[in-house]
């Protein structure tokens, strides 16, 4: 069943990654990355572990630093000032593994934590707004409750609903069904189907092919801090063309 | 869970194996599970109740509880609780003057209140600054008998209270209280600037409700109370400031932190507190004197202020990254970060060890004794000295302990409720 390719030519152009090096110590962890993002574009970045796939995300919301070339996020050039960053930081939502919600604070406190606080939103817009978030990852009547009374895939519901509460333009999700159990990764990444069906940009590092499949306008391929491969999913599942990608579908398909 | 529900249904599942009920099944299971166990209760509880008796003999059944004077005291076989009757008024009150004792006891009362009122959580806000400014002003009223506020002190004030409304509430609150933050910091800013130029004089709100005390005649509860009260209330904000400071990336700021708690750590309290009391005036300009209250204060703050944040920096390494993370990634800055996302957690995991160092703290105010400030346990060994009621020791060290552990007892108390309070629904 080919999905119909979506065109997006005429789109703004949102992320730009122009020969983009980063080092950790002695290690090159990203080579030459050239990356740009258009506008509502739903890209998923696979690769080995250790490829620097976390890295490069981690970089468009400055949680790591790049060392050369330049990144451009919504128009923002990234460099060491600090009000580029929380202005950055305020357009792109972030979903982590490990889901980092602040046990501390209930759900409804996790979520309006930041429109209030950076936004300057009033309060009970911010808990309207969120319990209509809440109400869109189907999970309403936990709002009171705090993150370690609910299960795992709850918590990661509640992590998107609490990215999407800033009204970013951009999401990037870091490997955000890896610490889930099993029957609990349909849940999360339906929520994240809805939100690439109603026009978000985002970028996903999964391992998940048959969201990269259903959702994806584009597939990356890392290994060894490059971007080896990229292209629309049929092209990249049905014929890859570089040797590691071959190896790499191999090994996570037929296991 | 769901696993349990579904084996319940299926008619599998089992109730878990009982137990004998009631205080002697309990009795049975931890204390005659065998013989051998049987023969150590028995053994030890002939020696617990052989104590017991001992000791209600001597303190209650042979104690003597009026008398004039020690040797009558002396005369009978057991615990002479006339001394404590005798010298109680100096080992709460120290030097204060005799007929004025209501004062000191008003002012403990007025700083238990005071400290009473904070352990609740529902005070933890606004209220909590008012419990303390009155409670504060009640104490020190107490055991001064007059205070003075320079005109300085309000302007400083207005020009912090403003300042800090002003920036953390800009955006949130309705535009009135914004126009009242901008007032404060204009009036206090405008007010500091003209009384340092000159152009106000040194005018002050003084108060004289009673007679003078100079600190010299402090002595007592009321003096280990202020001391390590103030001393930890003033050292906590301080650590977590050191702990911050010790995890910055700043060099400068990191390098000062580091060094100045690895340096007040390294020397014992006593020593500090001699350069505090002997020192610290000879590098002071001739004729300005600063009260020995205040620098033995000083130095309690700056001692416990290095171990608090050592502590504190513990709490801080012990959250994971990702909360670090989450924070930054929504866009919060470094303030917002620390004071709504890593302190929060932070602090609740050291409570244990927090309130531990506040008690260890507290007992070692004692330690004032050897710049001449009477504390507590220091009244209570004066007490000892009187000629007249030589040789008995133990009675007045048994009722310093009590009083000691009274308080003791109820901060680690408090710490276990605290620790539940603040887990409520954070655990599962």
């Amino acid at each position: 069943m080919a999905r119909q390719r979506r065109d997006l030519s005429a789109a703004p152009t949102v992320i730009e990654l122009r020969s983009v090096n980063k080092w950790f110590g002695q290690f090159h962890v990203l080579t030459d990355i050239n990356l740009s993002v258009k506008q509502s574009e739903k890209i998923v970045v696979c690769g080995p572990s250790g490829s620097g796939k976390s890295t490069l995300i981690r970089c468009i919301n400055r949680l790591e630093e790049h060392q050369e070339g330049d990144l451009i996020v919504d128009g923002i050039t990234l460099t060491n000032d600090v009000k580029n960053i929380e202005a950055i930081r305020r357009e792109v939502g972030m979903v982590f593994q490990s889901f980092n919600l602040f046990p501390h604070l209930t759900v409804m406190e996790n979520l309006t934590l930041a429109p209030v606080w950076v936004k300057k939103m009033p309060k009970k817009e911010a808990e309207q707004i969120a319990m209509s978030l809440l109400e869109r990852v189907r999970i309403p009547e936990q709002a009171l409750k705090y993150p370690g009374q609910l299960s795992g895939g709850q918590q990661q519901r509640v992590a998107i609903a609490r990215a999407l509460c800033m009204r970013p333009k951009i999401m990037l999700f870091d490997e955000p069904t890896s610490a889930l159990d099993p029957e609990m990764v349909k849940e999360v990444l339906d929520v994240m189907t809805e939100l690439a069906g109603e026009g978000m940009t985002m970028l996903v590092v999964t391992h998940e092919m048959g969201f990269a499949r259903a959702v994806a306008d584009r597939v990356i391929f890392m290994d060894r801090g490059e971007i080896v491969e990229q292209n629309e999913p049929e092209t990249f599942f049905n014929s890859p063309q570089n040797e590691r990608t071959k190896t790499f579908l191999g090994q996570i398909l037929h296991h | 869970m769901a696993d349990i529900a579904e084996r319940e249904r299926a008619g599998k599942a089992r109730a878990a194996p009982t137990v004998e009920g009631g205080a002697l099944g309990w009795l049975r299971r931890n204390l005659f599970s065998s013989w051998g166990n049987a023969l150590t209760t028995v053994v030890l509880l002939g020696f617990v109740v052989w104590i017991g008796i001992w000791f209600v003999d001597w303190a209650i059944v042979h104690a003597t509880f009026e008398a004039a004077n020690g040797p009558e005291c002396g005369k009978g076989q057991g615990a002479c609780w006339a001394l404590i009757g005798e010298k109680y008024r100096y080992i709460f009150f120290g030097s204060f003057p005799y007929e004025q004792h209501w004062r000191p006891l008003f002012a403990c009362i007025a700083m238990l209140a005071m400290l009473l009122l904070s352990c609740d959580r529902r005070m933890w806000n606004w209220r909590l600054l008012v419990i303390w400014t009155v409670g504060s002003f009640v104490t020190f009223l107490l055991m001064f008998g007059e205070l003075r506020f320079p005109l300085t002190l309000f302007f400083l004030v207005g020009l912090v209270a403003g300042g800090i409304g002003w920036g953390m509430r800009a955006g949130i609150a309705s535009p009135r209280e914004i126009a009242i933050h901008k007032a404060l910091t204009i009036v206090g800013g405008i007010g500091l600037a003209l009384r340092i130029v000159g152009v106000i004089p040194a005018w002050g709100l003084e108060i004289n409700a009673f007679s003078y005390v100079e600190t010299g005649l402090w002595g007592g509860l009321p003096v280990t109370l202020i001391l390590a009260t103030y001393g930890l209330v003033f050292a906590f904000p301080y650590g977590i400031l050191l702990a911050l400071g010790r995890r910055s990336n700043l060099p400068l700021v990191k390098g000062l932190c580091v060094g100045f708690i690895e340096l007040i750590r390294g020397v014992p309290l006593i020593s500090l507190l001699i350069m505090a009391s002997v020192m610290l005036p000879l590098f002071l300009p001739t004729g300005s004197n600063i009260d020995k209250f205040l620098r033995a204060l000083v130095a309690v703050i700056l001692f416990a202020g290095a171990y608090i944040a050592e502590i504190i920096r513990g709490g801080l390494q012990s959250l994971p990254r990702g909360q670090f993370e989450a924070a930054d990634a929504m866009g919060l800055n470094y303030l917002q970060k620390t004071s709504l996302i890593i302190l929060p957690q932070a602090l609740r995991v050291v409570i244990p060890p927090l309130i531990n160092t506040f008690i260890g703290f507290f007992k070692d105010t004692s330690l004032v004794l050897i710049i001449g400030i009477f504390d507590f346990l220091n009244t209570a060994n004066q007490a000892l000295v009187d000629p007249n009621w030589a040789g008995f020791p133990g009675e007045v060290y048994i009722f310093a302990a009590a009083i000691y552990f009274v308080f003791c007892y109820s901060m680690s108390r408090y710490s276990k409720y605290l620790e539940v309070e603040l887990n409520k629904g954070t655990r599962r």
